[in-house]
Parts: structure tokens; C-alpha cells; sequence
């Protein structure tokens, strides 16, 4: 066992003085709707005690687990809980688990993204629950009158054994909740888990399957009213005028109105996005009779101008965006960025002599490579619920970062934070895009103007359409061979618009490994505005590197998995530089481990193969993909991953989770594309933005995971960017061609 | 507006509705049937599907005027306890991520086996291929599809 320090601070007084009363009714799931069964009645809890923020005890033993960050499909809702119930030592069974809203003086870290869920919560949410574990063998320890050393726990229940005392924890929690927080508690050895490591199922399993209102577009209230936006159809213009005439007469309209959702001079956060912020409302009573008014709006809109905003950067830094003017096209970013690949980039880190290697080398290979805009396409269109009262804001939404947009709703309502209440919904689908909060304050305000109850609902065509799109990027690399077919120089300069991919990544294998090394980049303004897109830059840059380092093995001879082993044995051997942020040994053990697992070794005449391997947001992912042509189509007939993520909390949902990466990496890779003419999104729904579909997935995927004690790390997104490397590869063993332009297939027809 | 008689889920209802109204909207904003989704509104994604007359159709594009007196299915009505079989199949294989999609994915399955009791993997493929999963639990759907098969 471990022990761990309690963190004994204000936020930990706060929850411990707010429970010490004990005896809080459940609420049942707030948006659900789903009044609890005659049979769930009979087993509530009369009374429970709140032993922490995260648990409440009810006096028949059943234990109410408070899942803490927003969940979006990454099934935080189970996997977070389990680490609760694990060190509190219950029955998975007599739990159950609630959506906390957004509190952050009683939960920590109220975030879903950037695949940390599982290794942010890891040491909080056991030490919470072996805290409440703590108090309970102390409360029976005073009511025994025995000392607390000898008294053990299972499933929920409190021994003594040489007494032969034993109780559950319902009976024990109120005489448990009154007690102090200790200041150090043990946590659990990896070995003794009962909860974490088995799989679990979703819980919200059966809400899902039989349609029950989990979602923010499913609520409902009395009073409520509708409303649709619509915002400019072209980045770079705004609106100029509006004649509502005719949709303010049509059936079921209260009201056409201009919003405005940052005032002037609003210092921005990294969450609050630059894309329209001027739109016009209309409001009604149903969605079908708000749709067809929008539709009648005539709105005349005009060019911007250059503009500049300033964005609060992370650590206290300000800094100034500039937003052109102009209204942009794909042909011209395509040109814009093939110009710049020409020029020379900031330089992020240099190892060696690069240029003198590459005057040396016995070969030289350079490939450039790029990647289109895209959208995030959630199935659950943007939408909100807000109803502001002079006193009060009340807001429920799909948002995966409330903090971020907590600061932006205080400034735009003028109103303390205290009085501005965040329900948590079930997201469906984020994928970064719901980090973006700006349809929160959107629907605060058109609530706030109406003083009535609204819920703010997206066409598909207006959230497709709205921005936040994954930057369109490109990136140029190059290799040096020696006379031995050694690596000995490597260069990327990569940039994009308007974002570079690079930033963060300089530092990445094969760096580290190779004697001269050379990172660059770039970027370029646009209006067009973006965000985090499943592995925020990762999805560019790990499916092109490896798609190019599979291209340099391929000129020095050598296998492609052999050849990234030879690099990654070198950078554990003598690895150059300091600052490289992977571990060689665990990079090539899920290269090991996927060799094996596919059978690498064995020729296989009737598929063809693609290798790739990748980490980022800390975890080691390599990828096999298999496929055969069929009627000039690839068919990917399967693909095996091998995964390092430390310890696998909950199994199945791990392999749920890295499935959904793989086949989305694969559609993305084929299919996904936002091109832009004069500023228009050319692609505003799914009969011209292709989606994978059911036929399209391969047949069949299996995942491994690398057994490991080390603290758990995510997998939302780390299994998504390699595949498209591992995709192209193949690809070019399958035709003989190497693919440099995402998406691979032009096949822009739509398939039903 | 007109008065529209429904027979929803084994219950008479009538709505007081422009008849163009998408059947969609009707159960979503007038007879608080939410389970039913908007994902396009274009029969492009599947999330709406329904049942009419035991087939699976996309409501989204279903003027409520043409469903009189036919009978419509939604994810409420598709068993009471969520013990049809493909809802248990569902369950069993834990297919849901955001589970968005999923009503519409399990109300265009339940019609596919009712028609066919034992689909093969290209059936299954054709018949899905209508509704998007973005969080892509593809195969899990397809797994799912073949054990509520088998039972």
C-alpha cells in the first residue's frame, strides 16, 4: 500500500463542513426524466451521508458515486466512479453513479479532453475514495470499541474478526460523516484491484438503448422557447442588415433579433473562439416553426475588415490575434502554404550539423504532405438550454470545458459566478469542438434578453458551417541516408493555416535518434476559425511522419518495423539531446507487441500491410492495418493496435474507446475535407461531407494492451493519428502509390 | 394547422400541427418523444429513424400528414423495459460511446431483423450504412446485430 497525503485545503473544508450534517435526499438524474422505477423506490435510501463530495452513503448501504467531468462518449461516467468505488471498497453492484454539475469548489478538474480524464483523476478520486474508506473503519472502530488496525473491509461491508462485529456501511456512514479527514490515507497496490481492471459496463447502458432524455437537446421546460441563429455563410463577413418582415409574421414567432455575444474589448480566453459573434435570433414556439422562419430571414451581409482581438494566453501572457479581412478560398491556402514550405521556418530545435549531413549523405529523400480543414460533425448539432433571471443564471449544455466558459458568462452577463449555475449534460459527441463554449453564452444571452427560458438549437448546416475547424496543415520532411543506409540526418518543417502543427512536437521520436535533426515552422492568419480536434495536431503530424518514415525504411532496405526499432534502440542507447519527451523502451514495446500480435514476421500474400507507430497525450500506441482492393476501393479487412497506457481501468470500454479512434482515424483519413470558396464552407451537411459509414469500417479490429502497473494515461485520442499513417502505408503496398494529400479517396459521393 | 390523428407507440394521439411538420418534430417538441434525434435533417444520418408500419423510415423528412393512421414505432415504444432483443444485444456488447445515434442505429436494426432473422455481414453493412455513428462503434453494432440474431 501507498500512503498519500489528503489535500487539506480550503476546497477539502468546504466539502467536508457541507456534509457533516449528512442526511441529503438523492436527486435523481436531473435531465433524465427517467422518475425512478416503484422497485428503485423500494431500494432508496431513506437518508445519506455525504462523506466526501464524491460519495454519499445511503443508510441501506447503496453508495451514490458523483461522476465529475463532463462525458462525451469517452465513458468517463463509469471509468471515473470505478477508481471511487475501488479504494472505497464497495460492490459495484450497490452503486450508483450521478453527474455532478459544475462545482468546482467540491470537484476537481471539471474537464473532459486532451485524453487526461483517467490520469488527472487517478490519485484525487482513489484518495477521496480511500478517505471515506478511512472514516468508516474509524466510525467502527469508536462504535466497536476496538482499535481501527483490526478492522477490515469487503464489498461494502466493515469486519472485526476477533470480535466477530461486522456491519455495512450504511449502517456505520452517519456516525462516519461526522468525523475528521485524515491527513494521510493508504491507496491500494495495483495487484489487490477488484474494480479497476475489470470491465464495467456503461451505466448509463440502459438509458441509452431505450431512448431516455440524457441529452441537453432533449430537455424541456415549461415556458421554454426556441431559438435558431444564423450567422454569416461566409467567413470574413458580418452582418449588415436585417428584414425580419416576413419571419416575424410566420406562425409561431415571438421575435427576430441581433445578438452580440463578446462586447468590445473583452480580453478572450483560449476557449472563447473568434468565429461569428454578431448573429441574428430567431426565436419561437417549436423547432420546426423557428426553421422555417429562418429560412425567410433576409439578411445582407457585408465584408470585415482587419481586426484584432486579444486572447489571455496560459500563464497571465496576453497576446494579440489578428483576424484579416478577405474572403478566402482552399485553392489560394494550398498555394499560400506550398510558398511558405519554400522558406525558411522558425526554428524549434536543432541537433547537429543537418545541413552538412545532408551534403554528405549517399542518399536524400524529401516528401511534403498535406491536410485539409475538418469538421467535427457531432452527432448532437450545437445546442443549449439557458434561463437568465435578474437573480440567476441557469444553464445546461454540451461543453467539455465549463471553467473556460464560466469566466466568458460572468463577463457577458455581468453577473458573479455564484449565481451562475452550469448543468453538465451528456455530450453527444465533443471531439474538442464542445471545449468551445460560445453557444453557452449565446443562449444566456438571447435568454437573458427575452427573460423567458430558451433552448438554442444549431441546424446541422449552421454547425457544420460555424468553424472550429481542425487547421489545414502541411508538412515537408527530409532524410538522410549513409553509405550503410543509417539515418543520419532528419528534418520537418511543417505549418498551417492558421495554426502550426509542429509546436509542441519538436521534441517527438525520431528525435532523439538521429545525430542532426532539424524542426521548423510556420503559420499563416484566416478567418476561418479553429479548435482542438480529436489529438490536436497529433492527427496530422503522426499519420504523416509515419507515413514518410515508412518511405525512408523502405530506401534503406529494411523493414519498417526493424527500421524504428534500429532508431528507438538508439535513442535509449545514446540518445541525442535532452529534452525528448518519449520513452524508448515503452515506444518499442508496442512495437513488439503489434509485430507479434499480427504475425508481422509471416508474408502474407493476400492482404497488404501498413505498420505505424505513435505517442502523444501519454500513451504508446503502434498500428497494423491490413487491406485488399476490391473493385479499385480499399477494404481494410482488420487491423490489430497495440496500446500502452499503463494500467487499463475499465477493459472493454478501453477497447470500445480504441476502436472508435481507429475506424474514425480511418474515415477521416479517406473521407474527411472542408474546402472553402470565398469564404463559404463548400460542405454544410452529410450528402456532401462524407462520413465513414457502416461499410466502410474494417472488418473486424483487435486491440492489445500492454500489461502495466504505470499510473493509467488516456486513449480518447492516442490511437486516432497513427492510423492514418498506417492506413497510407498499406495503401502503397495494396497500389503502389504514396498517399501525400489527405483525404485519400476523392470519392466525394455520397453513399445513401 | 390541422388536427392529425397518430397512433404512436400503441396509443391514439392527435396533434394540432402544420401537416408539412416533419413527424420528427411532432414527437420530439409535441408529444415529448425525445429519443427519436435530429442529426441532418436530410435522411443523410439516420439518428431519427422510426418504425412506420413495422419499416424503418427517417423521420426527419416525414411530413406528419402522411402518417395517418398508420402505426409508428419509436425507441419508447420498441419493447417496455428495454428488453427487445436488440436492446439487450446492445447492452451486452456495450456498443455506446456518446450513444447519440444509438435509438436511431437500434430502431433501423430491429426493422433489418424483422425482415431478415439471420443477416450476413454485408446485409448487415448494406442495411446500417444509412446511419452515422461518429464516435464509430461500427463494429460493435455489427457484433451486437448478429447476437440479437442469435437469440
Amino acid at each position: 500500500m501507498t500512503q498519500v497525503k489528503t489535500p487539506m485545503n480550503r476546497r477539502s473544508f468546504l466539502k467536508v463542513s457541507a456534509l457533516a450534517g449528512g442526511g441529503m435526499m438523492l436527486s435523481f438524474s436531473w435531465l433524465a426524466g427517467c422518475k425512478p422505477t416503484p422497485e428503485e423506490v423500494s431500494n432508496l435510501s431513506k437518508e445519506w451521508f455525504e462523506l466526501n463530495s464524491y460519495i454519499k452513503i445511503g443508510d441501506n448501504g447503496v453508495v451514490t458515486l458523483m461522476a465529475p467531468n463532463p462525458e462525451f462518449g469517452s465513458n468517463v461516467k463509469t471509468s471515473l466512479p470505478m477508481m471511487l468505488a475501488e479504494e472505497l471498497d464497495i460492490d459495484w453492484k450497490n452503486v450508483i453513479v450521478e453527474q455532478a454539475d459544475f462545482y468546482p469548489e467540491r470537484f476537481d478538474r471539471q474537464f473532459t479532453g486532451g485524453s487526461l480524464a483517467m490520469q488527472m483523476a487517478w490519485k484525487p478520486l482513489r484518495t477521496a475514495g480511500a478517505t471515506a474508506r478511512h472514516m468508516l473503519v474509524q466510525a467502527a472502530a469508536k462504535a466497536w470499541q476496538v482499535p481501527a488496525g483490526e478492522i477490515t473491509t469487503k464489498d461494502g461491508m466493515l469486519y472485526h474478526e476477533a470480535s466477530g462485529k461486522e456491519a455495512g456501511y450504511g449502517e456505520i456512514a452517519s456516525q462516519a460523516a461526522g468525523l475528521p479527514v485524515p491527513e494521510e490515507v493508504p491507496l491500494k497496490k495495483v495487484g489487490d484491484f477488484k474494480i479497476i481492471g475489470n470491465s464495467k459496463k456503461n451505466v448509463e447502458g440502459l438509458n441509452i438503448v431505450t431512448g431516455k432524455p440524457l441529452f441537453t437537446l432533449d430537455h424541456k421546460q415549461e415556458g421554454m422557447l426556441i431559438a435558431m441563429i444564423a450567422h454569416p455563410p461566409a467567413f470574413g463577413q458580418k452582418v449588415k442588415a436585417v428584414d425580419d418582415s416576413a419571419a416575424r409574421s410566420m406562425p409561431g414567432i415571438k421575435d427576430v433579433f441581433i445578438i452580440k455575444t463578446l462586447e468590445e474589448g473583452y480580453v478572450r480566453n483560449g476557449f472563447d473562439t473568434t468565429s461569428f459573434t454578431e448573429l441574428v435570433v430567431v426565436v419561437g414556439n417549436t423547432t420546426w416553426e423557428v426553421m422555417n422562419a429562418k429560412k425567410a430571414l433576409k439578411v445582407e451581409w457585408e465584408k470585415i475588415s482587419d481586426s484584432t482581438v486579444t486572447v489571455a494566453g496560459w500563464g497571465g501572457n496576453q497576446q494579440t490575434v489578428t483576424i484579416p479581412a478577405g474572403l478566402e478560398s482552399t485553392q489560394g491556402h494550398l498555394a499560400k502554404m506550398a510558398e511558405m514550405a519554400k522558406k525558411p521556418g522558425k526554428e524549434l530545435r536543432k541537433d547537429g550539423d543537418p545541413e552538412g549531413a545532408f551534403k554528405k549523405a549517399a542518399k536524400v529523400i524529401e516528401r511534403t504532405y498535406t491536410a485539409p480543414f475538418l469538421a467535427h460533425n457531432c452527432m448532437e448539432p450545437v445546442n443549449c438550454f439557458a434561463h437568465v433571471t435578474a437573480e440567476k443564471a441557469e444553464i445546461i449544455g454540451p461543453i467539455q470545458a465549463p471553467e473556460s466558459i464560466m469566466q466568458t458568462l460572468t463577463a457577458r452577463l455581468d453577473m458573479p459566478k455564484e449565481k451562475i449555475h452550469i448543468k453538465l449534460a451528456r455530450m453527444g459527441g465533443g471531439f474538442g469542438q464542445r471545449a468551445y463554449g460560445h453557444h453557452l453564452v449565446e443562449a444566456a444571452v438571447i435568454s437573458q434578453k427575452l427573460k423567458a427560458p430558451v433552448k438554442l438549437v444549431y441546424s446541422r448546416e449552421d454547425d457544420m458551417t460555424y468553424g472550429i475547424y481542425r487547421p489545414t496543415y502541411t508538412a515537408t520532411y527530409k532524410a538522410a541516408l549513409d553509405e550503410n543506409n543509417n539515418m543520419i540526418a532528419y528534418q520537418v518543417k511543417a505549418g498551417g493555416i492558421p495554426e502550426s502543427p509542429l509546436g509542441f512536437a519538436q521534441n517527438r521520436f525520431p528525435a532523439g535518434a538521429v545525430d542532426n535533426y532539424l524542426a521548423e515552422e510556420w503559420a499563416l492568419n484566416s478567418n476561418i476559425t479553429i479548435g482542438a480536434f480529436r489529438a490536436p495536431r497529433s492527427n496530422f503530424l503522426g499519420g504523416v511522419e509515419q507515413s514518410f518514415l515508412d518511405e525512408v525504411a523502405e530506401l534503406a532496405g529494411k523493414d519498417p518495423i526493424e527500421f524504428r526499432l534500429e532508431l528507438l534502440e538508439r535513442a535509449k542507447r545514446k540518445p541525442v539531446g535532452k529534452q525528448n519527451d518519449y520513452d524508448p523502451d515503452r515506444y518499442a514495446g508496442v512495437l513488439k507487441l503489434v509485430k507479434d500480435k499480427s504475425d508481422w514476421k509471416r508474408g502474407k500474400s493476400d492482404v497488404h500491410r501498413g505498420v505505424s507507430a505513435y505517442f502523444c497525450h501519454n500513451t504508446y500506441v503502434a498500428e497494423v492495418v491490413e487491406l485488399l482492393m476490391k473493385e479499385n476501393k480499399p477494404v481494410v479487412e482488420k487491423v490489430y493496435a497495440a496500446v500502452d497506457c499503463g494500467v487499463v481501468v475499465n477493459p472493454d470500454a478501453a477497447t470500445n474507446m480504441a476502436e472508435g479512434g481507429i475506424v474514425d482515424g480511418i474515415g477521416n483519413a479517406l473521407f474527411g475535407e472542408m474546402t472553402f470558396q470565398d469564404g463559404v464552407p463548400q460542405k454544410s451537411n452529410f450528402e456532401t461531407y462524407r462520413m465513414i459509414r457502416h461499410s466502410e469500417a474494417p472488418k473486424s479490429i483487435e486491440v492489445h494492451f500492454v500489461k502495466s502497473e504505470a499510473d493509467p494515461t488516456g486513449l480518447g485520442e492516442p490511437l486516432f493519428p497513427p492510423i492514418f499513417g498506417a492506413l497510407a502505408n498499406a495503401l502503397y503496398r495494396a497500389t503502389g502509390q504514396r498517399k501525400y494529400n489527405q483525404p485519400f479517396l476523392q470519392d466525394k459521393q455520397p453513399l445513401v | 394547422m390541422a388536427k392529425i390523428n397518430l397512433e404512436i407507440n400503441g396509443e391514439k394521439r392527435v396533434v394540432d400541427v402544420d401537416p408539412n411538420t416533419p413527424v420528427l418534430w411532432v414527437l420530439r417538441d409535441h408529444l415529448n418523444l425525445v429519443g427519436t434525434k435530429y442529426g441532418c435533417g436530410m435522411a443523410q444520418c439516420g439518428a431519427c429513424t422510426i418504425h412506420l408500419d413495422g419499416t424503418a423510415v427517417r423521420s426527419c423528412v416525414l411530413p406528419v400528414s402522411t402518417v395517418e393512421n398508420k402505426q409508428i414505432t419509436t425507441i419508447e415504444g420498441l419493447s417496455e423495459k428495454g428488453d427487445h432483443p436488440v436492446q439487450q444485444a446492445w447492452l451486452e456488447h456495450d456498443v455506446a460511446q456518446c450513444g447519440y445515434c444509438q435509438a436511431g442505429q437500434i430502431m433501423n436494426a430491429a426493422a433489418l431483423l424483422k425482415s431478415n432473422s439471420n443477416p450476413s455481414d454485408v446485409e448487415i453493412e448494406s442495411a446500417m450504412n444509412g446511419n452515422i455513428c461518429r464516435c464509430a462503434t461500427y463494429l460493435r453494432i455489427k457484433a451486437a446485430i448478429k447476437s440479437a440474431a442469435q437469440s
